[in-house]
């Protein structure tokens, strides 16, 4: 056993038999206990090679599955699966398996980007909020209730009406609007932690507030916010299918899921199965692999829970 | 390897005196726990026994599995936990394999447990009344009446005033001390036979940790139950208990009487344990006793004696071949060890022990070991150095003044936060510290040290007074100029865990204070952390390491060596031992007079436990709800206490030695502290005072002067003031 060899092995050579202090012993890294603890979770693991595959699917796929995403082919609307194209074409003569593929791009692109967006500006206003304190505190939150109580997806709407629909523009609309819960939560945990001693001893070193943030606060609340991502994925990727099925979302010949969901909808009594089973799976197992991997990291991540 | 114990070994020593009934008997208990990649053997065949009427003292560093011994004998252990071999009889039944239902009406029934903290031990959202008479209903089948008429007999029992208007109270409306008086009401409600006591004072300050101990000790006599007093702290043991197992690495290593183990210990163990405690009437000069290393990792406990790495004693023997349990013989008293090179009695410390000095006199009393033990001569079990540097001037002029601090909490109500009082954490107090030098603050909790540490270090400000660092006025500097002023200033924290960044390696955690006040390139910075690790004793590896990999000691240590990397000319250091092992305290004691005599710096020592601050400090204050009452060197303080309070502090501090424990006669400190919120009027020690008299509420006492650098504030003090000079001196 490593702990113990280091505890009852000789003094290092050079100096006293130990340090005063004593060994170190040989524990493993928080990195490694926390993949450790991941990957004994099997639905976690399970969520991340699904979500890997998808993105292998989407990204490489057109590459060994050349199919025209640019012309449509009005001679062959709507066939069925069959020789030429294993899921059947769209209304448009798109070939369905590159179609889920190209918007496969676009929705995991759209919503990896929102994600990141909402982080970000959600976990400095919430570590700003928590460490002000008082009324400044007080007025940053009062603003998030105002925000949360504003129907968002209507002003998605406005806005991408407004303004052309591509990826950056979607995700920066989708990002923009969703920052609002990853701020409540990175305040929570700003509130609990600022009172720590370690942030005590930061300012008793003379840290300023930009430090006591950038290099106390926020790397402590990452756990929670690195859980938060995955789960912003999955809702940005639900929020671009609603946009997408409501007609709003990336701009023609481009495509993402929720507008090919449109289509499939409305073929729903035609028998066209092709046109939705697909896309509707392939979002429902998206969603779930993101949700699974958020639920593991927050166990893996959580020190205070961590098994030794 | 022969040992003429071996057959008595055979033929069983512990089985005890048949003739008197063992109302709990443990034979042979291993206890395993499971944890997801190893198992951790937290008990190994203890074997121990308690005779009704009787306090069984288990003492241990932590982590030696005295409270798995606990949780194992209620059937209480956790997720994981196993008790894998041995039986555990409770009045002839045995409870080893016992069916949960079964097992549910023997718990808290005929076996109970009180906890270390009282606070999560009690449901926030019961009344207290209905937490004890729950018990009651269940086991006794009482109606709801009876239960909550018993829960009041019970409570008055346990000493709370006024039981029957107190049954609708929440646990949240009373004091610490209150509460661990309703928990051990809840275990006592139905009467039972073994109490288990785990560490039931530990959470507790020293003044209510003296009058629980005697209440329980009351109790046990009283309702003659047969109580199992689990603790890390010999001075705990030694006025409460009939006799003391001490555990180490999940075995019993030594089982006596009380008074027989502290005077005649043979396990080396025991007596590194016992000499590590920092005493009273120690001499500053010298370095504590400490034990070296850590206790064992139990998930692949060593082979051979399992104190063998940590003990000077040991030989290739203790290595390969794990000692027995066994009888020392000969004695009136039954005494048992394990132990291949016994030592025999405490360590004298006012003597230089001689390594061979000790063989001879092992082989001499106990005369039990072979000849070959007895030939390699073993060296002295811990170190003993006298080479402490004296570099204090007691003519150094002062460093840090502190003058006439108030500082006060607004409590706040309704929508307008209107402020409707103040919590009065510090009121007037003033005293300085000189170079060099180290200024302890004791007191019970809530007398406002904490927040005079807090003050001076700009982490609060004052509402009135001033903190002075060498000319420069702290208390008024704000922004760019505080922060760069702040490298003079430096804090040592109570919890090393929670001070230290979690999410930073150790050598980001050095070099922060480094970068922030932008000392020295990238390379001077490493080199001075470097230095900064060798002078605590950690090693290089370290530097990657995050604090959640190292023990305790060690970051206390890592603490300690961030606070000095600015070169500080003063730090404060709030409670810097109080969350470590007893072994371990002592380490970081002397590695904190070390590094004073070094660096020159001072310290500001806060601390709860009078013989720390004794050990550490040249001048100390006592300071009782925001008033300091007395100012002294440790000597006026130990010897010439003027303040009652000062007198009554010192009475209650648990001495390790059975015959000074057990004839104190409670004199202790009576009653809790009042709120600051709205203090006594006159001297605020009068409502907890034995000399209390009407001038005591009426007038609020001035220091005096007691001798040289000696002042109290009280009107009636145990020592003659020196002139009537009624000067309000401040050292």
């Amino acid at each position: 056993m490593a702990t113990l060899d280091s505890y009852t092995k000789a003094a290092p050579p050079s100096k006293e038999p130990l340090p005063e202090g004593g060994e170190v012993g040989a524990v493993q890294s928080g990195w490694k206990l926390g993949v450790r603890e991941f990957m004994s979770n099997k639905l976690a693991t399970a969520g991340l090679v699904v979500l890997v595959l998808l993105v292998l699917f989407t990204f490489l796929g057109p590459i060994f599955y050349h199919s025209d995403q640019l012309n449509s082919n009005l001679l062959n609307t709507d066939q069925g699966p069959g020789a030429g194209f294993p899921l059947g074409t769209d209304g448009n003569g798109f070939d369905v398996l590159g179609r889920l593929m190209k918007g496969g791009q676009t929705s995991l692109e759209i919503g990896f980007f929102a994600a990141l967006i909402a982080t970000i500006i959600g976990t400095l206003y919430g570590a700003i909020a928590g460490l002000a304190g008082g009324i400044v505190d007080a007025v940053m939150m009062r603003i998030i209730d105002v925000l949360l109580a504003i129907p968002f997806l209507f002003i998605i709407l406005i806005v991408s009406v407004r303004y052309s629909s591509n990826v950056t523009s979607l995700s920066i609309v989708l990002g923009v609007f969703s920052w609002l819960i990853p701020a409540r939560l990175v305040r929570g945990e700003v509130l609990t932690l600022r009172v720590r001693d370690f942030v005590s001893a930061a300012r008793v070193m003379g840290a300023n507030r930009s430090r006591l943030v950038l290099r106390h606060l926020v790397p402590n609340a990452l756990g929670t916010v690195i859980v938060n991502i995955t789960f912003q994925v999955a809702d940005a990727i639900l929020a671009l299918s609603a946009l997408g099925f409501l007609g709003f979302g990336v701009q023609y010949p481009g495509t993402d899921w929720g507008d090919q969901l449109f289509d499939g909808a409305g073929n729903l009594n035609n028998g066209y199965w092709w046109l939705i089973y697909p896309v509707g799976v392939l979002l429902i197992v998206t969603v779930m692999a993101c949700n699974l991997i958020g639920d593991a990291l927050r166990d893996a991540l959580d020190v205070r829970l961590r098994r030794r | 390897m022969t040992n003429i114990f071996e057959s008595e070994a055979a033929a069983g020593t512990r089985q005890g005196d048949p003739s008197v009934e063992h109302v709990l008997e443990i034979t042979n208990l291993t206890t395993h726990i499971e944890l997801s990649r190893s198992t951790v053997q937290a008990v190994g065949g203890v074997s121990l026994f308690l005779k009704p009427g009787e306090t069984l003292g288990l003492v241990g560093e932590s982590g030696c599995g005295k409270s798995m011994t606990g949780l194992s004998i209620m059937g209480l252990l956790p997720v994981g936990g196993k008790i894998v071999e041995g039986s555990v009889k409770l009045a002839g039944r045995e409870l080893v394999g016992l069916p949960a239902h079964q097992m549910r009406q023997i718990r808290g029934n005929e076996i109970a447990m009180v906890f270390q903290d009282p606070l999560t031990s009690l449901d926030p959202t019961k009344t207290i009344g209905d937490q004890v008479a729950e018990g009651v209903r269940l086991h006794r089948g009482a109606s709801k009446k009876q239960a909550l008429d018993r829960a009041a007999e019970v409570l008055g029992l346990v000493g709370l005033p006024r039981p029957k208007e107190r049954l609708d109270d929440y646990p949240h409306q009373l004091s610490g001390g209150l509460r661990q008086r309703v928990v051990i009401a809840i275990a006592l409600a139905c009467e039972p036979k073994v109490l288990i006591a785990d560490e039931p004072t530990t959470a507790l300050d020293v003044t209510i940790q003296a009058q629980i101990l005697d209440l329980l000790s009351d109790l046990k006599d009283r309702l003659g139950m047969a109580m199992l007093l689990v603790t890390h702290d010999m001075g705990v043991v030694a006025g409460h208990t009939d006799r003391i197992d001490v555990m180490y690495a999940g075995r019993i290593v030594e089982s006596t009487e009380t008074e027989s183990l502290f005077e005649h210990m043979h396990h080396p163990y025991t007596r590194a344990l016992l000499g590590s405690i920092p005493r009273l009437e120690q001499d500053n000069a010298e370095r504590l006793y400490s034990i070296a290393g850590l206790p064992p990792d139990l998930a692949s406990p060593p082979e051979g004696c399992r104190f063998a790495a940590r003990c000077a004693l040991a030989t290739d023997q203790c290595r390969v071949d794990e000692p027995k349990l066994l009888s020392a013989g000969g004695g009136v008293v039954e005494h048992e060890f394990a132990c291949w090179h016994p030592v025999d009695g405490p360590l004298d410390l006012h003597k230089l022990t001689d390594a061979e000095a000790l063989g001879a006199d092992v082989a001499a009393t106990i005369g039990t070991d072979d000849e070959e033990g007895a030939e390699q001569a073993p060296p002295s079990i811990v170190v003993r150095e006298r080479d402490m540097v004296q570099l204090r001037s007691a003519e150094s002029e002062a460093l840090l003044v502190v003058d006439n601090l108030v500082k006060e909490f607004p409590i706040t109500a309704g929508i307008l936060q209107r402020k409707v009082g103040s919590v009065k954490a510090v009121s007037g107090v003033s005293f300085a510290v000189g170079t060099g030098r180290t200024f302890g603050l004791v007191g019970e909790s809530g007398c406002g040290k904490t927040t005079i540490g807090r003050v001076i270090v700009a982490l609060e400000k004052p509402n009135e007074g001033k903190v002075t660092l060498s000319g420069v006025q702290i208390s008024e500097m704000r922004g760019r100029k505080l922060r760069t002023n702040r490298r003079d200033l430096q804090m040592m924290f109570q919890d090393p865990y929670a001070s230290l960044d979690p999410r930073m390696r150790v050598g980001s955690i050095l070099r922060e204070p480094l970068q922030v006040q932008g000392v020295g390139s990238a390379g001077q910075q490493m080199s001075r952390i470097h230095d900064m690790l060798d002078e605590v004793g950690l090693p290089r590896t370290a530097l990657e390491r995050f604090p959640h990999e190292f023990s305790g000691g060690q970051r206390q240590r890592i603490g300690l060596a961030r606070a000095l990397m600015l070169n500080p000319r003063l730090i404060v250091a709030d409670e810097p031992v109080s969350a470590l092992d007893v072994s371990i305290r002592a380490q970081v004691l002397n590695l904190m007079r070390r590094l004073q005599a070094e660096h020159g710096m001072s310290y500001v020592v806060i601390s709860h436990d009078l013989a720390v601050v004794k050990y550490l400090a040249d001048e100390i204050g006592v300071m009782y709800l925001g008033k300091m009452v007395e100012v002294g060197n440790g000597d006026d303080i130990y010897h010439r206490p003027a303040h009652p309070y000062t007198a009554g502090l010192i009475n209650t501090i648990p001495i390790p030695d059975p015959r000074v424990e057990k004839a104190k006669d409670g004199a202790a400190i009576k009653g809790e502290i009042p709120s600051p919120i709205d203090p006594p009027s006159g001297c605020r020690f009068r409502t907890r005072c034995p000399l209390a008299q009407d001038k005591c509420a009426s007038e609020e006492p001035a220091l005096r002067s007691f001798g040289p650098g000696h002042v109290a504030a009280c009107h009636f003090p145990l020592q003659t003031p020196v002139a009537e000079t009624t000067t309000a001196v401040s050292v």
